[in-house]
């Protein structure tokens, strides 16, 4: 026991002695502190890191810093905006006709049979140091590596190739990828379906064939390589949308090494796969995956040359995002992801500074946000003593209350129906829900295309004149008219007249834990004012969702998160063809208006221009009038930042924004020990108490002692 | 002996085949494979074609338990059940329904929860016998009962509000600790104070309660009254002849959770951003992925009989007069 204590105690001091110059709950390895490292976490591993898998924001924040694509969002610059990033240019798109006749010009979508795009690479990229790129491991690993590190084993690279785009396009259709978009792209690009059919049925028919000459060997047609720089993907008819495919991960560059060399089943057995262990282009890759623990991103030492941006919007100039301009990106040495689940631990190491940006929970709003009497936000002195900034931005995402159209009270296309719909529409009083759910972090929505998305309307115009009176701004509906629709709907006061009673409407949701109830309580008193009975619903996850696949839902709440900023990824949550229950779609409210998927198959082959901000127009109002959902809100993102942590700007649609990301490290070392000095006093205090607590126990122990045994 | 430690093993099969059943009709009956496939899948742009190919990619487009296709012993083979079960019984846990490797996975986050429990049952142990002999030392005076009040008070407190308060007190307001956070090696000495000594306070009520009741009884006997009649000081009869009487329930309660000592906590792993075992299996349960959820019940059920055979062995250790036949 007396050994045990005393290693104990020497650990603890050598450790103490070994950071002296680091405060004593420092979080991190004192030789990491060194440079510009950007000090980050996950609250859950990501399930993928292979790009052609990814497909959430968590991933995103990993791969997009390792891998790139061809185009990228301009940092600061609003409207999003792509520009090249391995491509050297915009692409050249061509059209074509049924018979292969190129059409001069912008065509129409309906003259289109195909789109063709001309895409060049930038030259002499080369992929980061890797393992992968020595081919002799591809068969043999030394027989000394002990499989701790992948970095240990000889790395080697080489330059990018247009067959490394293509050769993800192919692993993009194979069946053993699994990529999200399989189905997506199954409907676009050419030959893409018929390769994956064709790569099915050689594993099938030759399940030893390896997969890299699998893929390899047959070709697609829609893909080709043209020459050393150049390839072309063909399109089914004419989809501008297209290109914001292409600035995603999932058409980043995969080199057929990495697939080979990720083979060997002895790093199989120890989880270093593919789909763990990125390989890219990126400014860094990553050096460490213990997604149990922390992830490490490191400066990936070739990273071709680009520039921080030197142009940016005046709002943002002026916010000095244009300090760093024309500096060599990326700014930063390292990233440094640890796994914090919890959200009180992750805030007060945030306080601490050991976390370099945060966000702000429920539970520490009040702590960190105040509100002037004007209704501005601002930090608490707390915070503004701390140097911290505050920045916010309506994210590109909608969440929103949906009607299931196929249901018999709730659904229908008639002026009854539609007169259910707007009376529960101005009921329900998201302004309020904003207020007491999201701490005032959320826009109500006027209609299905959040702001900064093209084809959103600010003001008057845009106000939904269903729901809203402009009244110096948009003024909810009174709940008398509210009860007028009711009243035109069939129902009035509230009465079902098939049952004399009030009117009872279903809630499905998966949304079943304590800390939903007070949620769904608000919902069904809104309906109350309405005299609806609201009959919650609540399920596990399985069930919820087999119910929306089969349209047995009634009323539903669901979010859309954008893929690209393009009215087109809203709206197509409406068309049609997309209907869940009939077609499998995203139009999780079985909605179908013929005139609005008329309007949606124009508009979404369309390039932004006016004429199509009419036909958006036209959409938004059929769409508010008809009412498939009550349009909801779009969060507000509140991000706080520490004062050594520069160029932060909320560009939602850029993924890869850590490259430009500055830290001041002899700041954040000042504040840390500023803000960690340890407090040792109460541990002595702690002692002494003990020590007084003796005294009376030496006492008794005396007595006992002394005391005759019987 | 050996018959018996035989004997026992022999019963582990039937054991673990039941409750290998158990896990699969509990998790099939609130998941089908369609389920899971979606789960993994996400939930963007999932179709129909891409739920089958998944499903096919693992094994879980075979029937549940039989196959009405297949004859003879090929309609019990060909069924998930018997594909995803038999490799367990040779302790080949297969990869997760992510595609990782279970064993690789289990191997690298048991030792961050050994960490922090082996620790915390060492010390845990050592306060709760020292704090309940000294109840029993002083038994009747004040000082029992401000050690009884100590007890029920700490009994009274929720376990995560010791974790926020100390995390709060020692790690913020003294900064004496991290609040959070692992690292490997010696460093993990300064991320495992913290959880340890949170621990042993929590544990420290029922604890002391619970032997402090098994050395009344022992206290009460007639050997105690003879050792004290030879006499021997309180302090000798109490932690040399009381404390090795009641050796038998005190390892009961501990050797049977050795073995599973590395399965780890979720509240305080999830607190301290520890990279253990605690959350595998939660998490594994949330995401639906059936490989890591029976692979830990398996392993957790064969852990639980090999601690109850450990705790009978021990017996003949600590009491000459058992004897296992």
């Amino acid at each position: 026991m007396k050994g045990l204590l005393k290693i104990a105690i020497s650990l603890w001091l050598s450790t103490l002695a070994a950071c002296s110059d680091v405060a004593l709950n420092n979080p991190y390895v004192q030789n990491e502190d060194q440079g510009k490292v950007i000090y980050s976490s996950f609250s859950e591993r990501p399930k993928h890191l292979d790009p052609a898998k990814a497909y959430s924001s968590n991933e995103y924040g990993i791969i997009a810093q390792v891998y790139e694509s061809l185009f990228q969002y301009q940092y600061l610059k609003k409207p999003y905006q792509l520009e090249p990033l391995l491509a050297s240019s915009m692409p050249t798109v061509n059209y074509f006709d049924a018979q292969g006749v190129q059409l001069g010009g912008s065509p129409a979508a309906s003259d289109t049979a195909y789109s063709e795009y001309v895409l060049t690479i930038k030259d002499n990229i080369q992929f980061q140091p890797h393992p992968s790129f020595n081919l002799s491991l591809h068969k043999h690993l030394p027989d000394d590596w002990g499989g701790d590190s992948l970095y240990s084993l000889p790395q080697s690279s080489r330059v990018l190739t247009v067959d490394d785009f293509i050769y993800q396009i192919k692993r993009l259709a194979d069946p053993q990828t699994q990529s999200p978009i399989v189905g997506l792209m199954s409907n676009y690009i050419v030959g893409f379906k018929e390769f994956s059919q064709t790569q099915a049925a050689l594993i099938a028919s030759k399940p030893q064939l390896d997969k890299v000459q699998r893929l390899q060997s047959v070709p697609m047609s829609g893909v080709k390589k043209i020459n050393s720089t150049q390839f072309s993907i063909r399109i089914k008819g004419k989809y501008p949308q297209f290109i914001n495919w292409l600035a995603m991960p999932f058409f980043s560059p995969m080199p057929w090494e990495a697939d080979a060399f990720y083979n060997h089943p002895d790093l199989l057995s120890k989880n270093i796969t593919l789909d763990w262990f990125p390989v890219g282009t990126g400014p860094y890759f990553l050096a460490e995956n213990n997604p149990n623990r922390r992830m490490v991103l490191s400066k990936n030492p070739n990273f071709h040359v680009e520039y921080y941006p030197t142009e940016a919007t005046e709002q943002l100039a002026k916010k000095g995002l244009l300090r760093d301009a024309g500096k060599r990106l990326p700014l930063s040495d390292k990233v440094i992801f640890s796994l914090e689940k919890e959200s009180i631990p992750y805030w007060n190491k945030f306080l601490q500074g050991y976390y370099d940006a945060s966000g702000i929970s429920s539970d520490s709003f009040d702590q960190a946000v105040s509100f002037s009497p004007s209704g501005e936000v601002g930090l608490t002195d707390s915070m503004l003593e701390r140097g911290i900034g505050l920045q916010t931005a309506v994210t590109t995402s909608s969440f929103y209350l949906g009607f299931n159209m196929l249901d018999k009270v709730v659904g229908g296309y008639s002026n009854k129906n539609k007169k259910l719909r707007h009376a529960i529409s101005i009921a329900v009083d998201y302004e309020e829900y904003i207020s007491i759910f999201q701490n005032g972090r959320g826009v109500a929505a006027q209609g299905i295309i959040p702001p900064e998305i093209f084809g959103h309307v600010e003001g008057e115009q845009g106000v939904n004149p269903v729901v809203y009176r402009w009244q110096n701004g948009p003024q909810r509906r009174s709940i008398d008219e509210a009860k007028k629709h009711l009243v035109d709907a069939g129902y009035t006061n509230g009465i079902d007249p098939a049952t004399g009673e009030s009117l009872v409407l279903y809630f499905d949701t998966m949304d079943s834990g304590p800390d939903s109830k007070a949620r769904l309580n608000w919902l069904r008193k809104q309906l109350d004012k309405l005299n609806i009975d609201l009959v919650v619903r609540a399920t596990d996850y399985n069930r919820f969702q087999q119910k929306m696949r089969s349209g047995n839902a009634q009323l539903y709440m669901w979010g859309w998160n954008a893929d690209y900023p393009d009215p087109e990824n809203f709206m197509f949550l409406l068309y049609g063809k997309n209907a869940k229950a009939l077609h499998g779609g995203e139009n999780a409210s079985n909605y179908k208006n013929p005139r609005f998927d008329a309007l949606f198959e124009r508009m979404s082959s369309m390039e932004n221009t006016p004429e199509r901000q009419k036909i958006i127009n036209k959409m938004v109002a059929i769409t508010r009038e008809d009412a498939p959902w009550l349009w909801g809100f779009h969060p507000k993102a509140f991000s706080l930042y520490h004062a050594w942590y520069t160029n932060a700007n909320p560009n939602l649609m850029a993924n890869n924004s850590t490259k430009y990301i500055n830290i001041d490290p002899t700041l954040r070392r000042a504040y840390q020990s500023k803000w960690n000095k340890p407090v040792y006093w109460p541990l002595l205090l702690m002692a002494f108490v003990l020590l007084l607590l003796l005294l009376p126990a030496y006492r008794i122990y005396r007595r006992i002692e002394n005391a005759k045994a019987l | 002996m050996i018959n018996y430690i035989l004997r026992r093993l022999l019963y582990v099969l039937p054991v673990l085949l039941g409750v290998n059943i158990l896990t699969f009709v509990l998790f099939f009956v609130v998941n089908s494979p369609d389920d899971m496939a979606r789960m993994q899948l996400g939930d963007k742009h999932v179709s129909q074609a891409a739920v089958n190919n998944w499903k096919q990619q693992r094994g879980y487009d075979l029937p549940l338990i039989w196959n009405q296709q297949q004859n003879g012993m090929l309609a019990i083979q060909k069924t998930i059940f018997f594909e995803k079960s038999v490799g367990l019984f040779f302790l080949d846990l297969g990869l997760s329904d992510n595609g990782r490797d279970i064993v690789a996975d289990i191997s690298q986050r048991m030792w961050p929860s050994l960490a922090i429990a082996i620790p915390s049952l060492i010390f845990g142990v050592l306060a709760n016998i020292t704090f309940a002999l000294l109840l029993i030392f002083y038994r009747g005076s004040y000082l029992e009962f401000g050690g009884l009040f100590v007890c029920i008070t700490l009994m009274s407190i929720s376990g995560l509000f010791y974790i926020i308060a100390g995390q709060f007190l020692i790690g913020k307001l003294l900064a004496l600790t991290p609040i959070s956070g692992y690292a490997p090696g010696l460093e993990a000495f300064k991320f495992i104070i913290l959880p340890v000594v949170i621990g042993v306070i929590s544990g420290l009520g029922s604890g002391a309660r619970w032997y402090r009741t098994l050395f009344l009884e022992e206290a009460a006997k007639d050997y105690v009254r003879t050792a004290k009649a030879k006499g021997l000081s309180e302090l000798q009869v109490l932690f040399k002849h009381v404390l090795k009487n009641a050796m038998v329930p005190i390892l009961t309660g501990i050797v049977v959770i050795l073995p599973l000592l590395f399965m780890g906590s979720l509240i305080t792993e999830s607190f301290f951003g520890i990279p253990g075992l605690g959350s595998y299996t939660i998490d594994a349960i949330s995401s639906q992925d059936f490989a890591i959820v029976r692979s830990m019940v398996f392993l957790g059920s064969f852990l639980y009989i090999i601690g109850l055979l450990l705790t009978d062995i021990s017996y003949t250790l600590v009491d000459p007069r058992v004897r296992l036949n």
